[in-house]
């Protein structure tokens, strides 16, 4: 089935082939023969957005929320240029995208063209690969193998460079069957099932934890479905206590009984401390990456770690482990629980003591805030948010700030793809594109990206592609006027010296929204919440809430860097300690 | 020496977003064998990944060593500590064109050995006249050097060895009228019968 077609058609054939129905793009000199064959078709549709980042995000969001790769297409140069801190976003937490970039005729490659940049050497190292194509017969080939290695494995983003002349010219295009038999690197084997000798250490520890707990992360989420419902059923064989990530929430239901909240910096105190006091750690799909872990030479110092990973790298790159399983989550978990089951199940009673010491811990309530009746408390805003929306068909994206950890702590996430925010990298500007590609994928349901009033502006852009693609996304912004989580860094390291995380001229939310064509909606007040978040709700267009929150409060539990996990700062202990370093902010009230 | 000099406190390291620390590790040199498909890029990836994460090259040499399959074999000798050769080695395994890293210092160690056979090929340039000119001939014939070319003027080189002799052999030939060197880096494999 080899068909002689053009470079730009066959990127389109390939699209097609590869079951893409959305594209996020911006069009440009070195795309145009692409972007002509784009105008032709109908099969898949193409979102224009307003800058290539937002095209990048959006891309994310619509891969996390439906667990098929965004993809996304841009000019060379520029286009390019701009798509790197998506692909680095996507790189640090395992999102597969699929990015097309122009490039200069081949003839011009190296002779500083116009919009001419060296795409594949800048990208390299924030892709799981990429190519430049320089013979157009070996395009469609490497288009499937493109889409394959963004997918399999641990996920990531890659890129494929097609220069112009490539799209003009005529050749030979294969289907993905059979570019999988002319594959070219077939020493890209990932790996699925874990090693069965090392399953059944892993279980020979779990039958003899007392004080165990599951640590778990976005592997979960990016297994697929299948890995959150086997992490389901293996919480219920065994009773342990589990915590996750910021990026595996809802992989397990946070309304379940065994639920610790997150862990981390910002991570509750029970579950800091189950991971600091317990004796066997099943670390599955997470990386121990450094706002998890603390200090990691006084990580968890009393326990075996067992690290379920698909990615061999993550495995003793911070913390030695005991038993490594190098496989895909959902494989794994399949074979432990069979392996589990096989034995007479654990005494439901000897994890009662460790139960008992957990619940001492949570009596601490680390999630604590002062409630308010003047002001709208940021978490309150989170917590009336979760109420409203629950009970519907809702996805969560972010900025990054204290919103975001707020967020996190506080909207109760009960399925997996449900949440998508950037971890590794902390990216702002994150959360509003990536609801754009959210709401692209599932136009029915309800996305609202949860935003800070810094973060928000950097990729605000993106409110008119919204009204363009009538994409009814909700930007509830959790309005502080301060880089929240800068300032709060500021007053706890830096001697409350506010440097330039005041933002002075604050554009009027409500107004910016009308200017884009979307609804804006304002509440100052917490009597004031309910309504105006149903009333952003029911609003069948792009909304931009302006939530004005209580602007000096600050994000806690934290452990402070540097420190281990039972050396965490929980709210009202610190807030005293905070409100007088508060009142050292020049011309700001305490509220 | 005045001991009763009051004692500078330790300065208080900076706050910082990062949990600073050090590591005193002891290094160990090993010398890796990586089989990665023979295309545009792929050294910079390789290399790409060594900077990027901060480590080591001590040397490094690349050839295609199975054309039908368009493979090539890159002999890395790299330092570090225990658990940064195994990330090295896993870092390089997920790159999409690396077939298969092998850690050849530890397959050695694992046979008894101290090291894989390493060989190194260097061409050294000598220039005088006199006395310099014999003497670099003699010691030429100590190390078993091949003459290469030579006029009434100068010699060239050949050695094959192990890198520490050729660091040694350049290193007698300094004062003796050396004027240029040039070294290929190490090719490595284990002894004994099996394949990599
Ligand atoms: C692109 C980018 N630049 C800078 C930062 C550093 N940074 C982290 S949080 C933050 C402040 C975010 O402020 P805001 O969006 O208002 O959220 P808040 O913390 O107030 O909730 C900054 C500047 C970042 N994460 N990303």
């Amino acid at each position: 089935m080899s068909e002689q077609m053009t470079g730009a058609e066959m990127v389109i054939r390939a699209l097609i082939d590869q079951g893409v129905e959305h594209i996020f793009g911006y069009p440009g000199g070195a795309v145009l023969p692409i972007y002509d064959e784009l105008f032709q078709q109908d099969k898949v549709r193409h979102i224009l957005v307003r800058h290539e980042q937002g095209a990048g995000h959006a891309a994310e969001g619509y891969a996390r929320s439906t667990g098929r790769p965004g993809v996304v297409l841009v000019t060379s140069g520029p286009g390019a240029t701009n798509m790197v801190t998506p692909l680095t976003d996507a790189m640090m937490d395992s999102i597969p995208l699929v990015c097309i970039t122009g490039q200069v005729p081949t003839h011009l490659i190296g002779n500083d063209a116009f919009q001419e940049c060296d795409t594949v050497g800048i990208t390299r190292p924030c892709t799981k690969h990429n190519w430049l194509v320089k013979d157009v017969n070996d395009l469609a080939r490497i288009l499937h193998e493109a889409f394959y290695v963004a997918a399999t494995g641990r996920p990531g983003p890659v890129v494929v460079d097609v220069p112009k002349d490539v799209q003009f010219a005529t050749g030979t295009y294969v289907g993905p069957e059979e570019a999988r038999r002319t594959r070219r690197h077939t020493g890209y084997q990932p790996p699925r099932q874990g090693d069965p000798e090392q399953i059944r250490r892993a279980v020979r520890l779990m039958r003899q934890a007392r004080r165990p707990v599951l640590y778990t992360g976005g592997g979960v989420v990016n297994s697929g479905p299948e890995a959150a419902k086997l992490l389901r059923e293996l919480v219920a064989l065994t009773g342990y206590p589990i915590t996750s990530t910021l990026m595996g929430l809802g992989a397990y239901p946070a309304s379940g009984r065994n639920w610790l909240g997150m862990l981390g910096m910002h991570g509750t105190y029970e579950a800091n401390m189950a991971m600091h006091d317990c004796d066997l750690m099943v670390a599955i799909g997470a990386r121990f990456d450094d706002r998890i872990t603390g200090r990691t030479d006084a990580f968890s110092p009393g326990s075996r770690k067992i690290h379920v990973d698909v990615d061999a790298s993550s495995i003793n790159k911070n913390i030695r482990v005991d038993v490594p399983v190098v496989g895909d989550v959902a494989h794994v978990l399949r074979a432990m629980i069979a392996a589990l089951r096989e034995d007479e199940p654990a005494k439901p009673d000897a994890l009662a003591p460790w139960w008992n010491q957990i619940a001492r811990w949570r009596a601490r309530n680390s999630l604590a805030f002062r409630p308010s009746k003047s002001v709208i408390m940021p978490q309150f805003a989170i917590q009336r948010l979760h109420a409203l929306t629950k009970d519907r068909d809702t996805y969560i994206t972010t900025e990054v700030g204290q919103h975001q950890m707020w967020a996190a702590q506080f909207y109760g996430f009960e399925e997996p793809n449900r949440w998508m925010t950037s971890g590794g990298l902390g990216t702002m500007g994150y959360g509003l594109p990536a609801a754009l590609g959210v709401q692209a994928a599932h136009p029915e349901s309800l996305v609202i990206d949860i935003a800070g009033d810094a973060s928000v502006l950097m990729n605000m852009q993106e409110m008119s592609s919204a009204i363009q693609h009538e994409l009814p996304i909700k930007v509830f912004i959790l309005n502080n006027q301060y880089m929240g989580m800068v300032r709060q860094w500021q007053q706890l390291l830096h001697g409350n010296r506010l440097s330039h995380s005041y933002t002075e001229a604050l554009p009027d939310f409500v107004k910016l929204a009308e200017a884009y064509g979307g609804v804006g909606i304002r509440a100052e007040k917490p009597a004031e919440l309910d309504d105006a978040i149903m009333a952003m709700i029911e609003t069948r267009k792009p909304v931009i809430f302006d939530c004005r929150v209580a602007n000096l409060e600050n994000c806690f539990p934290m452990i402070p860097s540097g420190k281990a996990h039972n050396e965490m700062l929980l709210p009202l202990e610190a807030n005293d300690e905070a409100a007088l370093a508060q009142s050292f902010a020049a011309g700001k009230e305490l509220v | 020496m005045n001991d009763t000099m009051t004692a500078k406190p330790a300065p208080t390291p900076p706050a910082s977003a990062y949990f600073i620390e050090e590591r005193r590790d002891p290094s160990e040199t090993h010398t890796l064998a990586v089989l990665v498909d023979n295309e545009p890029g792929v050294l910079a990836r390789v290399i790409g990944l060594f900077s990027g994460r901060g480590y080591n090259i001590e040397s490094l040499t690349v050839s295609e060593t199975e054309h039908a399959k368009h493979l090539s074999r890159i002999t890395i000798v790299t330092t570090g500590t225990p658990p940064v050769l195994e990330q090295i080695r896993n870092q390089l395994d997920r790159l999409v064109p690396v077939h298969r890293v092998t850690d050849l210092t530890m397959v050695a160690r694992g046979r008894g050995q101290e090291k894989p056979l390493e060989r190194e090929l260097a061409l050294i340039k000598v220039r005088g006249s006199g006395e310099h000119r014999i003497e670099a001939l003699r010691l030429a014939t100590a190390f078993k050097a091949e003459v290469v070319d030579a006029t009434t003027e100068h010699f060239v080189f050949q050695l094959t060895g192990p890198s520490s002799e050729i660091e040694q052999f350049v290193a007698i030939l300094q004062p003796l009228g050396l004027v240029e060197v040039c070294r290929t880096g190490v090719a490595a494999m284990n002894r004994g019968p099996d394949p990599m």
